[in-house]
């Protein structure tokens, strides 16, 4: 028989979990870069791979605290966003979606090769670098929580710091979009030469929204890194895909979807996934293996992204006056 | 002596490549790979071993790199102090253990009068599950191709993927020139070419002969459904380009994981793909190389014939150019856009096929593996031009595969991006592209 109340706990546990906060504030970076911006940016997970490995490699090889790690993943990520930008942002916007995925795997491919092993990991990636967040938490030893959500301090305090800045992000992004900087930004995904003609300079507006998001995107891959270890084949294309489907379920040019994207999107998969691999150890399903069940996932999720953008490209707190896709 | 200078690098790009492989395990199950490197490594995960002592004059040898090989499986294992290794393997069969002879100390190589390459041996798990590999080690000289040699080998190499990803690319550009769509799900057609070919070639024991027109035959089918089921109802519906390039992710990613389901994560081989036996002795070739740069040209020559000369290839690029005006000349831009789909799933299948040659091996997602490669040529070429697409490509397979001569070769694909984030720095149209505004 198929434990129901342990799926609908694991379900819910996915509410507050620190990767869906990680997923969600990798997608309002997103949302800034392609929703607001009109960017076709498919690097998400090169920026959140410069987070996640610039606070680890700063923590190891060069000894820094907490917040000089922090300082330098978003420094590289801005580093990126200055180098991805400088040649495409002048160009069509399928030139930077090539040249962001192919700069995104370049980074994938730098951490996994072998050459850099020593500041790397290579193939095995990173950890130990958690001690200095550890000291950070002000929450005493102990369990604390009710019903499915109990856990120890230092994943409260993972929790807590990681929806924290989810939440900080959320309002710089309603702050900007409803600032005359978001509605420059906003013009520009909908008529670039428009804004051209009422002199603004396009360039830097599309270069400071790749730079914000981007930074939003290291974050990201910094709280993604705090329950887990860093390693390099986490950071594939197919990341960005998943970001992608959960901004374009939430809604791509709203400040909340990314966020209730993100939520829906890891409570379906984990209730989902757990619901197949238990019916197939049940024998519901004798046609297919607990390997064959796992894979049910990528699959549907890629459905999910077609179905969503043929039918609903606004997604659930768009709104369809609104233009959610450039032309 | 030019061999001399070659030695530390040949034994940095083994020790890569094991890394390499390593680096795709992790990919493949999602989680940490240990590294394949111990004198002890499978032996828990698999019944079937091969073992073995590598030994100097009854003085044991450390630190050894061999590597173990066959029925699409691949290991690598050092010597321990004692000079002893063992690998688990997955099933009874022929394997070759090649010891790696730049891991060697100086001036010590594998000997065997009667052999062409004494440091490589067959050996196959029988009956009794495991079986042993030992080499003779003396004094002499090493098996090791001398740097000019290995230019060569890496410039036919180079030729022979860049010939293969101009099959590809071709049939992504043409696709990009009458539709706009930049088609992520044509690895997934990549994929399909290969995936046909060991069904039929091998799991169905169709002879290859055979086997290969079925798969590109289905291929281009599978491309007609692409277009007939999907492409075609989204173009009428009026979808804008860029939520088609998403649609073609979802695609992508829903196909790719609809292979893995079925085949697993696992890589097969198709008929003859690890047969070494047939080398033409020149330039590290084998017949299935030159029969499959032969096949490339071929089939290229095709398709130039088929572009400028015939009405249907002079109507699809003049869809290219302009499709309104197209239309409006009285060409069946429905009709022409079906065909280009066709020809571009075929050139696909049949690019994934000789992929599956030159990797060598059958996976789910050997076509995504070099998709951001066909990208990179159709960009360097110049979006949308077919013959540029052709010319990017060989610049990219070339560019790939003689990098490896100074940079390692689990890094050989960082180098084609960089070269397509610099032409497009200074050269945004590409190498054949027109030159008008694309900002």
């Amino acid at each position: 028989m198929i434990d129901w109340l342990l799926l609908f706990s694991n379900a819910a546990q996915e509410i507050i979990s620190p990767t869906t906060a990680a997923y969600a504030l990798a997608a309002l970076g997103l949302a800034i870069h392609f929703g607001f911006t009109g960017l076709l940016n498919f690097g998400q997970a090169g920026f959140m791979a410069l987070g996640a490995y610039g606070y680890a490699i700063a923590t190891l090889t060069f000894g820094f605290p907490v917040w000089g790690a922090i300082l330098f993943g978003i420094g590289a990520s801005i580093v990126f966003a200055l180098i991805l930008g400088v040649p495409t942002l002048r160009l069509r916007a399928d030139y930077l979606a090539i040249v962001t995925i192919a700069a995104a795997e370049i980074l994938r491919l730098l951490f996994t090769t072998n050459t850099f092993e020593p500041v790397t990991g290579s193939a095995n990636g990173l950890q130990g670098y958690k001690g200095g967040f550890e000291e950070l938490n002000p929450i005493p030893e102990g369990t604390y929580g009710f019903g499915p959500w109990v856990y120890n301090e230092y994943d409260w305090w993972v929790r807590i710091f990681g929806w924290g800045l989810v939440a900080l992000a959320a309002l710089i992004t309603w702050r900007l979009m409803s600032s005359p900087w978001g509605r420059v930004i906003k013009g520009i995904r909908e008529d670039e030469d428009a804004v051209r003609a009422l002199g603004k300079n396009v360039y830097f507006y599309k270069m400071q929204s790749l730079i914000i998001g981007g930074v939003f995107g290291s974050l990201a891959g910094m709280i993604f890194i705090l329950p887990r270890a860093v390693v390099p084949s986490n950071y594939q294309t197919s990341l960005t895909f998943f970001i992608y489907a959960i901004l374009l379920l939430g809604g791509a040019a709203t400040v909340l979807g990314p966020i209730l994207g993100s939520v829906i999107f890891w409570v379906l998969l984990s209730f989902f996934s757990g619901f197949i691999a238990r019916a197939v150890e049940a024998g519901w399903l004798p046609f297919m293996s607990s390997v064959q069940a796992g894979q049910l996932r990528f699959i549907l999720v890629g459905i999910a992204i077609m179905v969503i953008v043929i039918y609903r490209p606004q997604g659930i707190l768009g709104n369809k006056k609104e233009l959610a896709f450039v032309k | 002596m030019a061999h001399a200078a070659s030695r530390p690098r040949a034994r940095k790009a083994s020790r890569f490549l094991a890394g390499l492989f390593a680096a795709g395990l992790a990919a493949l199950s999602l989680s940490m790979a240990s590294p394949a490197m111990a004198d002890e490594v499978g032996l828990d995960d698999y019944d079937f071993r091969i073992f073995g002592i590598v030994e100097l004059a009854d003085e044991p040898l450390e630190d050894v790199l061999l590597v173990i090989a066959g029925n699409g499986f691949e290991v690598d294992v050092e010597s321990d102090a004692e000079g002893r290794w063992a690998v688990g393997v997955p099933e009874r069969g022929d394997y070759t253990v090649t010891l790696d002879e730049s891991s060697l100390p100086e001036g010590i190589a594998v000997i065997d009068e009667d052999r062409e390459a004494p440091n490589v041996r067959e050996v196959s798990v029988g009956q009794s599950g495991s079986t042993v590999a030992n080499f003779f080690i003396g004094q002499g000289e090493r098996n090791t191709t001398s740097y000019i040699d290995q230019v060569f080998e890496r410039i036919f190499n180079g030729l022979n993927f860049g010939l293969l990803l101009a099959l590809a690319a071709i049939g992504l550009s043409l696709i990009f020139g009458t539709t706009g769509l930049s088609n992520f799900a044509h690895a997934e057609l990549i994929t399909f070419g290969a995936l046909m070919t060991l069904l039929f070639g091998v799991f169905l024991d169709v002879p290859i002969w055979l086997a290969i027109p079925i798969a590109l035959a289905l291929s281009g089918a599978f491309g007609w459904l692409n277009d007939a089921a999907l492409w075609k109802p989204l173009r009428r519906k009026g979808v804008g380009l860029i939520p088609l390039m998403i649609v073609s992710i979802g695609l992508s990613l829903a196909v790719r994981y609809v292979y893995q389901y079925f085949i697993g994560g696992g890589t097969s081989q198709l008929p003859g793909a690890t047969d070494t036996t047939g080398s033409i002795g020149l330039f590290g070739l084998t017949w299935v190389d030159v029969a499959s740069m032969a096949l490339s040209v071929v089939v290229l020559l095709g398709v130039a014939y088929f572009l400028l000369r015939t009405r249907i290839g002079k109507a699809t690029r003049a869809v290219s150019d302009n499709p309104a005006l197209a239309a409006a000349s009285g060409i069946d831009v429905d009709r022409v856009i079906r065909i280009v789909w066709v020809l571009a799933s075929v050139l696909a299948g049949l690019s994934g096929i000789l992929w599956a040659y030159f990797r060598p091996g059958v996976s789910w997602d050997m076509g995504f593996q070099i998709l951001l490669l066909t990208f990179a040529a159709v960009t360097l070429g110049g979006l949308g031009t077919a013959f540029g697409a052709l010319v990017g490509a060989i610049v990219v397979g070339m560019f790939v595969e003689i990098s490896t001569l100074w940079i390692p070769s689990d890094m050989k694909y960082v180098g084609a991006l960089v070269i397509l984030i610099i032409v497009l720095l200074i050269r945004p149209q590409g190498i054949l592209g027109r030159k008008e505004r694309i900002g």
